[in-house]
């Protein structure tokens, strides 16, 4: 698979993964290994950051793993601000997910304190991942600020509807001059490798490998499909037909 | 809710549908097939002449459409005959009154044998059906049949005499699960000489069953015809305008639809007009088409061929293996059938044919929480 590649950084792997949901940090790490994920998302707020034992973090202490705190649970731009400065020094990384949702029931983010947060943040050095609403004119004036990358959504969080804002979605990469990387609502491998197909450049995933019966496989089912519609998009799908053409007779036994 | 499908039903008349189906177009067919959500009108075309030539194409959208809802899977259920008394005339049935035939219903004993043996099969969901005796097979016959072996299946069906409102609702305690009614025929006049006597010659009273059901809040209803007795396009389209009309006023329920063609039996009647093979492919199709959740069911009266290709044209439960005489499977073989099956294949046959199709045969679908 042809590379990925954010402010710095060269991506072999396109799928994202996070930390949420899991039954034990053991399946999380073996998750997350099956994923091949290079680039893993963690909530501060879930980070013991005085105990340099903290186990979830020592779970995913991989290699080829990078780690990608958020700031989850901030309500407005001061707040996340703060949180990525207290990322930053405790777990030594100037990459940050910038989250602001005020609202507890849909988790839905706050484009203006997104936008007034990623400003500030490239600013003082973060490479900036805002995850936002699927908005284009949003996307571009995040990218006008600085920011190294888009996060839409593709459903609410959580919810595993899929690309519910595909629409948006095409609007967005046809426009975009930084990586789209598709979050949230993502349900099944189908949906990530919809969204490859549609040409973005990455795709986070949480919810779905995390709350399946078997988050191993599930991990590897995403990465594949990742890979499968990046192939796809690479190699340019055939246009659609109206009706669905025969590849092998269904009613021969009737003749 | 005082109105019922008679209402609906009444505003239609069957000589002008089936004019309006037989006019449709290849237009009208390539219209219904390029939409994503289709109505009557569509179903009309799909089971029209016209659409005889987009055979193919429909069986592959119904194939994919049914895929997509409900994946490899098919769901196995198996009857078992409890009672071949029955104080109805039915030209084309078997257990019609004034034939001749050994009558019996059978006892606790004979049933758990039954049960015994089924449950060896690896059944889980089970469909009883009696005839329409109410004295001796009423509903306190019913409910203790089901009683009996409700420990043993997840899913109790059922396929007997309409009932009224209170008498579902009494057996949906007992853990009710669904309930087979056909209407044999929507052809009022047709209706009434093929059901000279009894309490089934009463059209309106078997109409409105699936809105006694609805009220009384059953799982499931499977509605249908009688393919053979009238044309069945507009037989068709009657029952999808009563499936579009029950989802609609009792959304909480599930529906299937069976498609039940005339089998020879010891009435003798000759099938009025043929379905062909083609034509019953057909219209699975256009249910499947018209209704992307519906239950479609096929049973053994069917050939093994055709069978072993309709499961992936849109069907989503089989039975196998199947006797239509009460203890036909363990008790008394001898006993005469409602009628005669076409696919014989053991149950184990069955489920190696899906398997080897690429289908995984379904045992156990549901679980009653009483």
């Amino acid at each position: 698979m042809d590379t990925l590649k954010i402010a710095d950084k060269e991506f072999t792997s396109r799928l994202f993964t996070g930390t949420g949901k899991f039954s034990s940090n053991d399946l999380m790490a073996k998750a997350i290994l099956a994923s091949e994920s290079e680039l893993v998302t963690v909530a501060l707020k879930r980070v013991d950051i005085d105990n340099e034992q903290d186990k979830m973090l020592q779970s995913i202490n991989q290699p080829h793993v990078n780690l990608l705190p958020n700031t989850s649970g901030v309500r407005d731009a001061k707040e996340a601000v703060f949180a990525a400065q207290l990322a930053r020094e405790a777990l030594e990384t100037n990459w940050i997910k910038l989250e602001i949702h005020p609202d507890p029931k849909y988790l839905l983010p706050d484009p203006i304190e997104t936008l007034k947060a990623a400003e500030e943040l490239v600013k003082l050095g973060f490479v900036v991942m805002p995850y936002i609403h699927a908005d284009p004119v949003l996307c571009k004036r995040l990218e006008e600020v600085g920011a190294q990358c888009v996060m839409p959504l593709g459903a609410p969080i959580g919810t595993n509807k899929g690309l519910k804002t595909s629409d948006f979605l095409e609007i967005i990469i046809e426009q975009s001059n930084v990586p789209v990387i598709v979050d949230a609502g993502i349900g099944s491998p189908s949906h990530a490798a919809y969204a490859m197909e549609l040409g973005a450049d990455a795709v986070l995933v949480n919810t779905a490998i995390a709350v399946s019966q078997n988050p191993v496989e599930m991990a590897k089912a995403f990465k594949m499909a990742v890979e499968a519609g990046r192939m796809a998009y690479n190699a340019k799908l055939a246009s659609i037909k109206k009706h669905a053409e025969a590849s092998s007779p269904l009613t021969s036994f009737l003749n | 809710m005082n109105k019922t499908f008679q209402t609906l039903f009444d505003t239609y008349n069957w000589d002008e549908t089936l004019a309006s189906i037989n006019s449709k177009t290849a237009h009208d067919v390539e219209y219904a097939l390029s939409k994503t959500k289709r109505d009557l009108e569509d179903f009309k075309a799909l089971v029209s002449p016209a659409a005889a030539p987009y055979l193919e194409q429909m069986a592959h959208m119904s194939k994919m459409t049914t895929k997509k809802r409900f994946g490899n899977t098919i769901q196995m259920y198996v009857p078992m005959y409890l009672s071949n008394e029955c104080q109805n005339i039915c030209t084309y049935c078997g257990f019609s009154m004034t034939n001749k035939i050994p009558r019996r219903t059978l006892t606790d004993e004979e049933i758990l044998k039954e049960v015994a043996f089924l449950k060896a099969k690896g059944y889980d969901h089970i469909l009883l059906v009696t005839g329409e005796a109410n004295k001796t097979v009423g509903v306190p016959y019913i409910k203790h049949a089901m009683e009996l072996i409700k420990d043993q299946f997840s899913n109790i069906t059922i396929e007997v005499q309409p009932l009224d409102q209170h008498e579902y609702e009494e057996l949906i305690e007992a853990n009710l699960y669904a309930v087979l009614v056909y209407q044999e025929t929507y052809h009022r006049d047709e209706y009434k000489k093929h059901h000279p006597k009894g309490k089934k010659s009463n059209f309106d009273y078997r109409l409105d069953t699936a809105d006694r059901l609805g009220k009384a809040g059953v799982h499931k209803i499977g509605i249908g015809a009688l393919f053979g007795l009238e044309d069945w396009r507009a037989d068709s389209f009657f029952t999808a305008l009563h499936l579009k009309y029950l989802q609609k006023t009792y959304w909480k329920t599930k529906y299937s639809i069976s498609f039940p063609r005339l089998r020879p039996h010891s009435g003798g009647l000759e099938p009025k007009v043929e379905m062909t093979d083609r034509d019953l492919v057909q219209t699975i199709c256009a249910f499947r088409l018209l209704d992307e959740d519906v239950e479609l069911s096929m049973s053994t009266r069917e050939s093994e061929v055709f069978r072993n290709n309709i499961v992936h044209l849109g069907i989503t439960s089989l039975s196998a293996e199947s006797k239509t005489n009460p203890g036909g499977y363990t008790v008394d073989p001898q006993t005469l059938e409602q009628f005669e099956i076409s696919d014989e294949r053991s149950t184990e046959l069955i489920a190696e044919m899906l398997k080897e199709s690429g289908l995984e045969p379904v045992w156990k679908d549901w679980e009653t929480f009483n």
